[in-house]
Formats: structure tokens, sequence, C-alpha cells
């Protein structure tokens, strides 16, 4: 069990959720990781003239233990759905999830035995990004939304979820 | 064009019986042999010296779904000597296997064995009969006519074996 164990019934909790939270939502390092031509719009977001490293997110890290944000950019087919399952619970907690493009979020215009209709049949997912593909734009606009949505956490709910973790095994 | 037609008379002296029809369209010179003489007419026309028939350019199945022989190999040869192109087919029914051409073309290795994955259509004598684009332990051949596309089991829950 982790520091939220000691703080929960504290007024001290509010104060270091705010730090852990501001550290955490201006490094949110991303897997690098594209299943199909989204991933190219993916790969531009990091280039100069979008920049994703104006929001910190700029470290794509080849291990999926040093990650903290999944985007699955492109189609997810169901041969490839059992890698994506284990990259994804291989990254350690706390981990989020960007759907990015009309095929991750829902098998887009792919229906057929060969693809899985959604990302979020098989991972918890976050943000939804829809296009074919997406701009850039809107994967920043996905990335400010993912550090609104992580400022307003709070290390109690992490403690459910590491509990609920424990209890799988 | 009468250049062509060499391939399609030899393989007629050859194999006199085995010609079912020959057809030309724009050019492009379509034979339709017996399923059972494919690997000695491929051999001939690989190996005879005015032929050459050395590159497989493609081999594929179709799938006629209500006729009778239901399914179809395509093979495109080419030949580097003189320039020309080929199309040979056989008619297959369901459950028929055919004899690999594998050990004239290499190439022949793949394209069998997606022509396998995806239609069911059996090789004899293939080296490694085994499903290439599809995960290993999948039921059915999505390419037939009566494979629904959305699969058989779309409205199961799907959960990936990690």
């Amino acid at each position: 069990m982790g520091i939220e164990t000691y703080l929960e019934k504290t007024p001290f909790l509010p104060y270091l959720d705010w730090i852990v939270n501001w550290g955490r939502k201006y490094s949110i390092w991303p897997v690098t990781f594209g299943l199909a031509c989204c991933a190219l719009e993916m790969i531009v977001t990091s280039s100069a003239t979008w920049d994703i490293s104006r929001f910190g997110s700029e470290v794509f890290r080849p291990s999926p233990r040093q990650a903290d944000l999944m985007i699955v950019a492109g189609t997810l087919t169901k041969k490839m759905a059992p890698m994506v399952k284990r990259i994804y619970e291989q990254m350690p907690e706390p981990k989020w999830v960007i759907a990015y493009g009309a095929c991750a979020c829902s098998g887009g215009v792919f229906k057929t035995y060969s693809v899985v209709q959604g990302v979020d049949k098989i991972l918890p997912v976050d943000f939804y990004v829809p296009g074919c593909p997406p701009r850039p734009e809107t994967l920043l606009t996905a990335l400010v939304q993912l550090q609104k949505k992580i400022q307003n956490e709070t290390l109690a709910d992490r403690k459910n979820v590491r509990m609920a973790l424990e209890t799988e095994e | 064009m009468a250049e062509i037609n060499i391939a399609v008379k030899k393989v007629q002296e050859k194999f006199p019986a085995s010609v079912l029809e020959m057809k030309t369209f724009r050019d492009e010179v379509n034979v339709t042999v017996q399923r059972k003489d494919i690997f000695e007419i491929c051999k001939f026309l690989y190996s005879d010296p005015d032929l050459q028939y050395q590159m497989l350019a493609d081999l594929c199945g179709v799938d006629y779904f209500p006729q009778a022989p239901r399914f179809e190999v395509v093979y495109l040869l080419y030949s580097f000597k003189n320039n020309h192109r080929l199309r040979v087919k056989i008619k297959v029914g369901e459950g028929e296997s055919v004899l690999s051409v594998e050990s004239i073309w290499k190439a022949a290795d793949w394209l069998e064995r997606e022509a396998y994955d995806l239609f069911g259509i059996s090789f004899a004598n293939h080296p490694d009969l085994r499903r290439i684009l599809l995960w290993d332990g999948y039921e059915g051949h999505p390419l037939r006519k009566d494979f629904p596309v959305e699969g058989p089991d779309f409205d199961k829950p799907f959960i990936p074996e990690v």
C-alpha cells in the first residue's frame, strides 16, 4: 500500500493530490506504438509543426514499462489484440488510454470478422478521438483534456484501482 | 497473338485430353485444364525450352458458390524468354485437393497457403500447409461466399488470449 493509505483520512490528501497530479499531467509519456495509418498522424504530432513537447508528452517510450499513456492509433485486428492487451498490462499504474481514430473508437468501416469493433472491447478507454484519420490538433485536444482529467483525480481513487488489481491476482 | 497460342498448342499436343477450354480476351490467354493434370502441365510449361514460364506471378482461389465445382484455382504465369503471359485455371470441388506446384515455383509456397487459409482448398504435397494470414485455431475460411462478413461469432464478446 502507498502513502495514500495513511493520508486518506487527513486534510493533507488534497494538497498531495494537487502536487502529484501536477507532476503527472505535464509528463505523460506515451508508448511508441501505432497500428495503421492513424499512427502517421500521431507521429506528425511530435514534429515541429504541432510539437507535442509543449504539453510534456514528447518522450515516446519504446518500453511499456516506462509509459503512462497508450495512444491506440489505427485499426485493431483480432490477430493483434492479444499483443495490444499485453502491452497495456505491462504498463505500470497509473495509465491512460486514448482511442485515436474511427477504427480504434468503433471499428470504423471495418465491420468484419477480423477487426475488433473498438478498443473499448478489450481496454478501458479514457478519450475517444474520432476522425479518419483525425488531425494532429485533435490529439493535442485529447491530451489537454486528459491533463484536466488527471488534475481532478485523487489518490484515494487510485487506491481502489490498486486493490482491484491485487484481489484479481 | 499467334505466338502466344504456341503455349496452348503445345499443351494441347502434349495433354490432348486435359485442355477443357481456351479463351482469349483482350490479348490475354486463358486456359482451363483438368485438375488432376495441373502439376504435369505446370512442369511442362516451366521446363519446355520454347516456353519457359519461369515466373509464377500469382496463384489465387475463386469461389463460385452455387455452381457445382465450387472453386477455381488460377495460376498467372510469365515467360521471361518470350515476354508472354498465360493464365491457367482449374476447377476444384469442395473437399477435393490440388497437387502443389511448390516444387516447381518456390513462390507457390505462401500463395498456396493463402488459398488454403481463405478458401479451404487443400494442396497435396505442400511442405508446410498451415494458415498464413489468420491466426492458428481460427475456424472457417473467410473468403468463401457463404461465410458471413462479420464472422460467425459477431454477437459474442471478444476476449483475446494474452
